[in-house]
């Protein structure tokens, strides 16, 4: 309960606030406008001083409530944006910037676009100056609704063009959605940031008219540029880019490498893994089971079983060559303390037979080579195999049977 | 001046001037028939515009306005308080002969009207709205309104020293924007002298009145009516006629955003009356509504305690001699007596009786409660015996919901009015656009609150808890017995607790901390604490000053052991 019974309006519009904070919290939109009204007439005070001011706090949870509150509409949301850019200018560009997200959450794209135009002709003296990068944020974003506009033509022309029509008028507007946007988004992914949508986009209008020299910059710069966020996905990018380029392994392999180590547990791993093993070199294949043994660390790749099946294919292939045990030996020396509770439990075993065969094989294989074959995964999932009169199954048992005592080795 | 006739009531020759403009006699208050030609709505007498430098504008402005003095809003507000005292049902007399003879005594002790010559302070520079253009021709020079938002959020008149002398240094020829003609030399002024009014005095003024007519309204009562509304204060201006035009500086003088504190307006109510030279006021004796034996039955109903608990604080009342009518009256100008809290006291002297039958320690009013629970579960007939757990609890809960419902208003207070305030005329437009759009912005989310309206303005209660009889769940405690906690001795009734601890045991030079003890910096039984919560939510006070209070008390009651002791120490020192 408060004490302070000295009230006055600063510290009476601070709890006002903190009611509002509450309710939104709790999704009570009712009661958020409630306080909401209470709070609004702060704006005829002068809070300059203050780092977030009443102007800005109506702007943001009026926002929030008008979004939420089942009794409004979205006539409703544009009038009051359309106040709440009136209300500062420094704010300008960034309330027209969020109301256009609204309205493209909304499905209201020639709405959104409306607005971006229009803010893109915004003047105000030196505050223009001031709000370049959210100027240059407005233009890559009605770059992107005219990537969008180039994509919808594109995919009429195709269409058509299989009826064999050829539209000019619909080819002409291509083009002209294709120039408008590549040059706003050209100019945001200069700058240092994170433009995933961007630079896919891009991209993509790049290859379809052919200029794969440019798309490599681009993509390239995304990536290895310093100055630009860390950003696996640029990795990606470029890496699907090459392939679609069909260039050679090594330098897909090289795309993939920063992406392994900044997320060991993504997807591509496998693609990654598949490379490696084939490749000539030592180093290139000593990575690869690095790679693969990496990723299945993680949670989510547990029952993966694609992910097994590489694994078990190098360390088979491994031992089988009696080659480079020492490198199993290497992985397994600081996962042989949790992997087998992580992976190759009773439970799981029995799990696993259960949901999917192959799955279970793979990991039999693996665990019968790093536990042996009295481990309780290879035990069990053998055991069931055979009595299933599996003929695999019955080859993996005689394989691990007669390299039993690699498990020894590798233990050390 | 010119008026020599005598004066029919005593024969005097001694007029003034009434804001009528009609004449009335000094001596005995008489007013005339006759008025007086008034050339201007001011009532302020003429000798006081000569003084004004040249170069201002008399009477009507280009904008309909006219000239006004500070002192003539003041008396508007009090004006507009007092009517609203009377709404309520305090006696007529108040306005006209009271309040209006207090606030004309301090014209004339301030010297701002009814005497000879204003103190020789000229006004330098006008009041001119329109030379606006003179200040914003001057890039260089730092922007007025700049100055004048700098020390917006608080309205802190002291503040507004520093830069408004400034500000007026900066040119002779720069206008110093006020409506009021001599609202730059009210900021500027010096504190010290003479006692300069401002909007929180006003209530010191009304409560002056009230005390000197005793009427049945404590000063922590008559706060709450101003906060729930009932007593114009926040945007009195509002009710200014059209031609008083209020801008500039006049807004830091009269467009409050706080709510004055007990203290405050306790504090300069008794410096009024000691700078008016105030006789002894009316005596307070028992019949009073102020007298604490009639405070603490109200209180008590109010906290929900038995009745009888009114014999223990009348006993103690006249024990240590604060039901006197030589404490109780207010002697302007005696520094040796402490100035009388009416209801802080009363409420005190409840804390102290509940201590002296509960102990409160956090263990001994469970053990009471225990026993009366058992007895009362055994045994329905004759009343029950107050249990102080079910009291807590019930009382508790009550709190907590007003405590609730308190916190919420406050936070949705509504500061602002229709009437829109605006440093200069260039600012006037983009006020007014402002405005409007608050206004739609609350018109949207309003409509988005739901069933939810803005309550009206509830009726002015006295008692803010109210327990029923009727009530068949107990939960009222107003018949309960205390014969739980009492037992008789030697044909007297006495309580069965036979300890105390004293708050204190050392009370502190007021004069030098504040305070006579400290609340916060110990560490107190939570009964104790629960207590004071209690009256500080209905005195709307912190609870520290009636901690205070109860300190005082302990002290007058145990004098005798305490001094005892204190010699006994010394004693042993030696």
């Amino acid at each position: 309960s408060s004490n302070e019974h000295k009230l006055n309006f600063k510290k009476s519009k601070e709890a006002c606030l903190s009611y509002i904070q509450d309710a939104l919290l709790q999704k009570q939109w009712k009661r958020a406008a409630e306080f909401l009204t209470c709070y609004i007439e702060s704006l005829e005070k002068d809070y300059s001083r203050e780092h977030i001011g009443p102007s800005e706090m109506i702007w943001r949870i009026g926002t929030e409530i008008l979004w939420h509150h089942s009794q409004s509409s979205m006539k409703e949301f544009n009038c009051f944006m359309e106040q709440m850019k009136t209300l500062g200018v420094k704010r300008y560009l960034k309330v027209c910037l969020e109301h256009v997200f609204h309205l493209l959450c909304n499905g209201q794209i020639d709405e959104a676009y409306q607005n971006l135009s229009l803010a893109e002709s915004w003047r105000f003296g030196e505050q223009t100056a001031i709000q370049d990068k959210e100027m240059k944020l407005i233009q890559a974003y009605r770059g992107l609704l005219d990537y969008y506009s180039w994509s919808k033509q594109k995919n009429i022309l195709l269409e058509n063009g299989e009826d064999g029509f050829s539209d000019l008028a619909v080819e002409q507007e291509m083009h002209g959605y294709f120039r408008k946007a590549a040059v706003n988004l050209k100019e945001i992914i200069k700058i240092p940031g994170v433009w995933d949508v961007f630079v896919k986009c891009y991209v993509d209008l790049l290859e379809f008219y052919g200029d794969h020299n440019e798309a490599r910059q681009v993509l390239n710069e995304y990536a290895y540029n310093s100055k630009f966020p860390a950003n696996p996905n640029a990795h990606v990018y470029l890496y699907q880019f090459l392939k679609r380029q069909g260039e050679s392994k090594k330098s897909l392999i090289s795309a993939l490498k920063i992406l392994h180590d900044i997320v060991p547990s993504h997807e591509l791993m496998i693609d990654f893994n598949n490379m490696l093993q084939k490749s000539k070199k030592r180093k290139k294949r000593r990575l690869g089971l690095e790679v693969i043994f990496t990723a299945l660390d993680y949670a989510g790749w547990k029952e993966n079983a694609k992910a097994w099946s590489c694994l078990a294919r190098q360390v088979k292939q491994i031992v089988i060559s009696e080659k480079h045990l020492d490198w199993i030996k290497q992985e397994w020396n600081s996962r042989k303390d949790w992997w087998p509770a992580f992976h190759f439990s009773h439970y799981l075993a029995k799990r696993n037979w259960q949901e999917n065969k192959s799955l279970s094989y793979e990991k039999a294989l693996v665990a019968g080579i790093l536990l042996g074959k009295d481990c309780k995964y290879f035990k069990y999932v053998s055991h069931q195999g055979c009595k299933a009169q599996l003929k695999r199954f019955r080859m993996l048992k005689k394989f691990v049977n007669r390299h039993n005592l690699v498990y020894l080795r590798i233990s050390g | 001046r010119d008026f020599n006739e005598r004066c029919a009531q005593c024969s005097e020759v001694n007029w003034g001037l009434t804001d009528g403009g009609g004449f009335y006699c000094r001596s005995c208050h008489y007013v005339t028939e006759r008025t007086r030609e008034v050339v201007n709505t001011d009532f302020i007498t003429n000798s006081r515009v000569q003084t004004i430098s040249k170069g201002s504008k008399k009477q009507e402005k280009n904008d309909g306005g006219c000239e006004w003095y500070i002192c003539e809003g003041f008396q508007l507000v009090l004006k507009k308080q007092v009517e609203a005292l009377e709404a309520l049902g305090v006696c007529p007399q108040m306005k006209d002969e009271i309040l209006c003879n207090f606030w004309r005594c301090y014209l004339q002790k301030s010297k701002q009207a009814y005497c000879k010559r204003p103190a020789a302070e000229t006004v330098k520079a006008l009041s001119v709205c329109e030379s606006s253009t003179d200040v914003d021709s001057d890039p260089e020079r730092p922007s007025l309104l700049h100055l004048l938002s700098l020390s917006e959020s608080e309205g802190d008149l002291q503040t507004d020293c520093s830069f408004a002398s400034s500000v007026s240094k900066v040119s002779e020829s720069t206008s110093v924007y006020s409506g009021s003609v001599d609202g730059s030399l009210y900021i500027v002024k010096n504190q010290k002298e003479k006692l300069r009014m401002t909007m929180p005095m006003t209530l010191s003024f009304c409560y002056m009145a009230l005390l000197w007519m005793r009427e049945p309204i404590t000063l922590s009562e008559f706060l709450r009516f101003v906060v729930e509304g009932h007593i114009p204060y926040l945007n009195v201006f509002q009710h200014f006629p059209e031609k008083m035009k209020l801008c500039g500086l006049d807004l830091k003088i009269f467009c409050v955003e706080s709510w004055p504190a007990y203290e405050e307006v306790f504090n300069k109510m008794h410096e009024l009356a000691e700078f008016l030279d105030l006789p002894r006021f009316p005596d307070i004796t028992e019949s009073c509504f102020l007298h604490p034996d009639m405070l603490c039955m109200k209180y008590l109903m109010e906290a929900n305690l038995p009745d009888e608990l009114h014999n223990w604080t009348c006993r103690v009342v006249k024990k240590i001699g604060i039901g006197e009518v030589d404490f109780l009256t207010l002697m302007p100008g005696n520094k040796s007596t402490r100035k009388v809290k009416y209801d802080v006291l009363a409420a005190a002297v409840i804390v102290v009786v509940l201590k002296l039958l509960f102990l409160l320690d956090d263990h001994y009013e469970w053990l009471l409660s225990e026993f009366a629970e058992e007895r009362n579960k055994n045994n329905t007939e004759g009343g029950p015996y107050f249990e102080f757990k079910k009291w807590y609890e019930v009382v508790k809960h009550s709190l907590d919901v007003e405590q609730k419902k308190l916190d919420e208003e406050r936070a949705k207070y509504l500061w602002r009015c229709e009437k829109p305030l605006f440093y200069s005329v260039k600012k006037k437009s983009k006020v007014l656009k402002r405005r409007e759009m608050v206004v739609n912005l609350q018109n949207q989310f309003s409509k988005l609150s739901g069933s939810v309206q803005r309550a009206e303005k509830p009726n002015p209660s006295s008692f803010q808890l109210s327990w029923s009889e009727e009530n068949t769940d107990g939960s009222c405690f107003h018949g309960h017995s205390l014969k739980g906690v009492l037992q008789e001795k030697r044909g007297l009734l006495t309580a069965m607790n036979p300890d105390y601890w004293l708050c204190t045991v050392k009370l502190c030079n007021e004069k030098l901390c504040g305070h006579l003890a400290h609340y916060k910096d110990v560490e107190f039984p939570q009964s104790y604490h629960f207590v004071l919560g209690l009256f500080s939510f209905l005195l709307r006070i912190q609870p520290s000053y009636i901690h205070d209070e109860v300190c005082m008390i302990e002290h007058k009651l145990f004098n005798k052991k305490l001094y005892k002791k204190l010699k006994y120490n010394r004693v042993l020192r030696k």
